[in-house]
């Protein structure tokens, strides 16, 4: 395949898999969107936050996830970085610590796919930060 | 922090913060006069000048869930271990302009890294904010920018997730061909 280099490229190559796209897209309305916040302090950043985020945005897109990736601060929980929010449609968000690469594969398997908690949750009221 | 993209991301969650709409991240590189500098300015609320001073004290933030604020601490110090200096200007309600220099050759300063990914993520994960990267390079530059992308490929397109891989690569690629012309900069 020939390098991309310019975003009329990248306009012509999506609109080559725009059948594909728009079948992800407009089957979710935004409030239907999976919610993914990772923690991005520098406290998270520091413990490898970026490769997570890396991995999410990746293998929910592999796996055809309709979904929202974006940073936050520090929650304060600086002792489980990485740290990551996620909120599926409809209900209320859920803080994962020490995510690594193979917990991250597990929260998108179990817990995004089938609404199945896995191990490793910060079991405390906290309120959202923007 | 062990490059300097990973400084990016977290300066930049700074002017988050700072509720910026626009924010500017420079990155120019010369082996001619062995510097490298990095700037990240934003158009957000900006400090008086008492925080503006104090932003380097690793015991100051303006969080209330932790008592350290170590992201301008860490840039400061990995800046004067290879040689270099970090700058700080703000003016309340104009915004910040953070500015680090680095001895290129200096065998302290941090490897540049992911620095693409890093845009990439940026771009996707703050659709509201103008995020214009420019790559500096002996003269010559290249750049990109949040209303750049939305212009070309529609409002929705920077929130699409399949795009980073491919935001990667055109940044990538045209940084390379900025850098090219110096193949001594490839070992950095």
């Amino acid at each position: 395949m020939e390098k991309l280099k310019s975003l009329a490229d990248l306009k012509r190559i999506r609109e080559e898999a725009k059948e594909k796209l728009e079948l992800r897209v407009k089957g979710d309305n935004p409030e239907g969107l999976v919610q993914v916040k990772v923690a991005m302090a520098t406290c998270g950043i520091a413990s490898g936050a970026k490769p997570i985020m890396d991995f999410f945005v990746e293998e929910l897109d592999k796996r055809g996830i309709g979904a929202v990736v974006t940073q936050t601060g520090c929650m304060g929980y600086c002792y489980a970085e990485p740290t990551v929010e996620i909120q599926l449609p409809g209900q209320e968000p859920v803080v994962y610590g020490f995510v690594d690469r193979k917990k991250a594969d597990e929260i998108i398997e179990k817990y995004i796919k089938n609404g199945e908690l896995v191990d490793g949750i910060i079991p405390v009221n906290y309120e959202k930060i923007d | 922090m062990k490059e300097i993209a990973l400084h990016i991301l977290d300066i930049a969650q700074n002017s988050i913060r700072a509720e910026a709409d626009e924010i500017r991240i420079t990155l120019s590189e010369s082996l001619a006069s062995d510097t490298l500098s990095l700037v990240i300015a934003d158009n957000g609320k900006g400090m008086d000048e008492e925080s503006c001073r104090r932003a380097t004290d690793p015991y100051f933030t303006s969080r209330t869930t932790r008592k350290v604020g170590l992201g301008l601490p860490l840039l400061q110090m990995n800046s004067g271990m290879s040689g270099g200096n970090l700058t700080i200007e703000s003016e309340p309600g104009h915004g910040t302009t953070v500015t680090a220099t680095f001895r290129y050759s200096h065998v302290d300063r941090p490897p540049l890294g992911d620095v693409s990914g890093t845009i990439a993520l940026l771009i996707i994960s703050n659709p509201r904010i103008n995020i214009i990267y420019i790559h500096g390079c002996e003269g010559r530059e290249w750049s990109l920018s949040t209303s750049e992308i939305k212009e070309i490929l529609g409002d929705d397109a920077v929130t699409d997730l399949s795009i980073v891989s491919s935001l990667r690569e055109i940044i990538n690629e045209n940084v390379a061909e900025v850098r090219k012309f110096q193949p001594s900069y490839d070992k950095y």
